[in-house]
């Protein structure tokens, strides 16, 4: 770390010049990112992050985070940059290792609140045993971006024999969800001046890698799919993979659990639960004889106390997700266009 | 799912089946029962909870045209996306809106995209701290509804008035419940309709007796019924009742929010502000008279349509879609032509699938995995 | 149609508003068009207004109502 004048954490603001790759952004990095960061790999200042891969088949995955606000109830852009990379690595199966994290931030961006972030990052990182080996830091003009944006990109491993995917569900395999449904989304809603309401609900966002290494642990091949339900909620997830495994699902919507305020703020929003988006939830398809065992395995687990199985695949040429109501009619969830909105009528 | 008091109550799955199994039983073998649900989230609860897989099959449902969003006129939303892309001007909306398609195929959804400053609102009095927020831009509210949604706008004109706002107007479209259940009765096609679910909120507004009059006039029962599950399924065995017995009455299921004379505060605030214009063109419907509101005369400076000069454009729908039938529950969304290859939520043609309480969006989200074929409504 | 649901009142506010929480969601509200609010009512709600007061004991008789209609012992 060079000497330096320390950057004014709590009144300071990043400028143009803390992206311009010279002496500025070394200080940022040193003053916020490695000290949130602090892992070895990192302090050796390189623009790359070196690893020997263990034995095993490599994954990769990237996304980018762009939530508003970047603190809600329940976390920040960075726990959910870190959480929501490690879940996608997660879904295949595969143990996650490293992480790269790129960062877009808005001139004026206070120091006080990027370092908050940097820590919130770093603590999900050391939680989840993850490390953090590289990273970018970009400035862009007051006005062109909106605070801050966050890419991460993970490389995990697979174990032998594990080959989920979005196309292998097969009718009669069976549907578990690891527990409620919609909080972060409400949770992030509530934040919104113009939505009105308020709530204590937190932001479910968490690293779901631990629970998956249980899951593939008891059930192994018989794991078929697994995806974490964001942006667009359980039954986009389920839409999508009805679609690519070319299927269909009966679910049961008493099995489907949702908490009273999540429940509250659809009913007065007109949204419905199974469209909203969860962080810390997973759901998996698995060969029906497996099924018991697993919902065992992950009631276990912290993050798998409330998991339930919710219903199975079907034949089905129309690709259709359908609802068994309790009333012991049927209806269908079909796959949105675009976000749902609150509605009045 | 949660406790959630006096609404979970009426969600009662094996009581559900119990009244359904009433029904079956009192509807008259042989005897067709075709009931119109005319308020569109009746079409929505009765899609959601799959309540026609519980009649038996002579009790048909036969959507109507309550949908405030649905019989907006593509006109009309020209015109506010012309308000909204005026430089200074900010539109607030209900987000219903949001993704109904104007001409040429625009929509509030791609105007706020192309920079006009479109926000979504729950509440008109959003719309109000926007306007006092920002004194040097001009505010319109966007409002739309049957009479359950108009006394807030008429609350919101009063409070304007009351703090001077000089920067605030509202774009009325407020329309009117009886005018409408009129036209369907009164309009001569060959619906059949043998009784209606009348509409929940609008009723704890209007009270029941504006239905009164279309009772004796048209001698068809009508149940005002609830918004729950239960609830519509306890009006239709209210209405498969009188029917048995030749009777047409007005009826209450909905006693715990709705009282015979409505809410007389909202009643007295609208009439102050709002005032029934002569004619007013529904989508589907066309013009009908004393079906819809404006401001009063000593509102006129509240009034987006006078303070500036909106001359609405007729639009024209699509000479293939079906709404204005489908409306009146004379077809069924799967008789349409454009339902489900060019029409669908994603890419709506018509009104009935741009709101999710439409008969075709309700249809298409909720029931088209339906493989029995319905029976024709004639 | 006009989404609207009954929430109950756990605070009488200044200028006509109140404090009504429904399964642990909270909302401020317009009670305007409704005379003599008290903590402890529910009332319906619809685009950020109070509409009008449910009465519970008209509630109990429709349920009741509804059970006294229904056959029994159905579990479909």
């Amino acid at each position: 770390m060079m000497r330096h004048r320390r950057l004014d954490l709590r009144h300071g603001r990043v400028d143009l010049s803390h992206g311009a790759g010279g002496r500025a952004s070394a200080h940022l990095v040193d003053d916020i990112f490695l000290p949130a960061f602090d892992n070895p790999a990192l302090a050796r200042g390189d623009d790359q992050g070196a690893f020997d891969p263990p034995p095993g088949r490599l994954v990769l995955s990237t996304d980018s985070y762009v939530v508003s606000p970047l603190f809600f109830p329940g976390g920040d852009i960075g726990s959910l940059a870190v959480h929501g990379t490690i879940n996608d690595i997660a879904m295949s199966g595969a143990r996650p290792l490293h992480l790269a994290a790129a960062y877009i931030i808005e001139e004026g961006f206070p120091f006080a609140d990027l370092a908050r972030i940097a820590h919130s990052m770093g603590q999900a990182a050391k939680d989840a045993a993850v490390t953090i080996i590289t990273g970018d830091t970009k400035v862009v003009e007051r006005g062109k971006g909106d605070g801050l944006f966050i890419t991460t990109t993970g490389v995990g491993v697979l174990a032998p024999g594990l080959d989920l995917s979005a196309s292998h569900a097969r009718p009669g395999d069976a549907v578990i969800l690891s527990g409620n449904i919609g909080d972060h989304g409400i949770a992030i809603m509530s934040t919104r001046q113009n939505l009105g309401f308020a709530t204590d609900l937190k932001s479910d966002s968490a690293a779901l890698h631990t629970l998956v290494a249980t899951m593939v642990r008891t059930a192994g091949p018989s794991l078929h799919v697994m995806r974490d339900p964001t942006r667009g909620g359980l039954a986009s997830s389920l839409n999508e993979i009805a679609q690519t495994s070319k299927v269909g699902f009966r679910l049961d919507e008493k099995a489907i659990r949702v908490r009273p305020e999540v429940a509250a703020a659809c009913e007065l929003l007109g949204l419905d639960p199974l469209y909203v988006a969860n962080e810390g939830k997973l759901v998996a398809i698995v060969a029906p004889e497996a099924a018991d065992a697993l919902i065992s395995a992950m009631k276990a687990h912290p993050l798998g106390r409330e998991a339930n199985r919710i219903g199975f695949v079907t034949e089905d040429t129309e690709h259709f997700v359908q609802v068994a109501t309790s009333f012991g009619g049927n209806r269908m969830v079909d796959w949105l266009a675009g976000e749902q909105l609150p509605r009045i009528c | 799912m949660s406790a959630l008091k006096h609404i979970d109550e009426y969600r009662d799955g094996a009581l559900a089946r119990g009244l359904a199994a009433t029904i079956a039983r009192e509807a008259v073998p042989g005897r067709r029962y075709h009931f119109m649900e005319f308020c569109g989230g009746h079409t929505h609860a009765i899609a959601r909870y799959g309540i026609e897989d519980l009649l038996p099959s002579n009790v048909v449902m036969v959507h109507g045209p309550g949908c405030p969003v649905c019989v907006l006129p593509i006109g009309r939303i020209d015109d506010a996306i012309r308000l909204a892309t005026r430089p200074e001007f900010i539109l607030c909306t209900y987000a219903d809106l949001m993704r109904v398609p104007a001409s040429r195929g625009t929509s509030l959804l791609t105007a706020r995209a192309a920079g006009a400053d479109i926000r979504m609102i729950t509440s008109t009095l959003d719309a109000i701290a926007i306007a006092e927020a920002e004194p040097r831009r001009e505010v319109v509210f966007f409002a739309i509804g049957f009479e359950t949604t108009t006394p807030p706008t008429a609350i919101a004109i009063q409070q304007a008035r009351d703090k001077c706002l000089s920067n605030f107007s509202v774009f009325c479209n407020h329309v009117l419940t009886p005018a409408a259940i009129r036209a369907i009765l009164g309009g001569g096609e060959l619906v059949r309709v043998d009784g209606f679910i009348g509409p929940s909120h609008v009723s704890t507004i209007t009270g029941t007796a504006p239905y009164t009059a279309l009772v004796e006039d048209f001698g068809k029962p009508i149940v005002i019924a609830g918004f729950e599950p239960l609830d519509v399924i306890q009006a239709i065995l209210m209405l498969v009742r009188q029917v048995n017995d030749g009777a047409a009455r007005v009826e209450n299921q909905y006693a715990r929010l709705v009282t015979p004379e409505g809410n007389r505060i909202a009643q007295r605030v609208m009439a102050e502000v709002l005032t029934l214009r002569s004619s007013f063109e529904w989508r589907g419907l066309g013009d009908l008279p004393d079906s819809a509101l404006r401001l009063r005369d000593e509102y006129a400076d509240l009034d987006a349509e006078r303070r500036f000069e909106i001359e609405t454009i007729p639009a024209a729908d699509n000479p293939a879609c079906e709404c204005g039938v489908i409306l009146r529950g004379i077809k069924q969304p799967a008789d349409c032509k454009l339902f489900g290859t060019v029409c669908m939520p994603a890419t709506p043609i018509g009104s009935c699938m741009v709101s999710p309480e439409g008969a075709c969006a309700a249809h298409w989200s909720y029931g088209r995995f339906r493989t029995v074929a319905r029976q024709p409504t004639a | 149609m006009c989404l609207a649901i009954p929430i109950l009142v756990e605070a009488v506010l200044p200028h006509q508003m109140a404090w009504v929480t429904l399964g642990g969601v909270s909302k401020i509200v317009s009670v305007a068009l409704i005379e003599e609010v008290r903590v402890g009512d529910y009332l319906l709600i619809h685009v950020g207004y109070a509409l009008a007061r449910l009465d519970p004991e008209e509630a109990a008789e429709t349920i009741r109502l509804m059970h006294e209609a229904a056959i029994p012992g159905l579990a479909a």
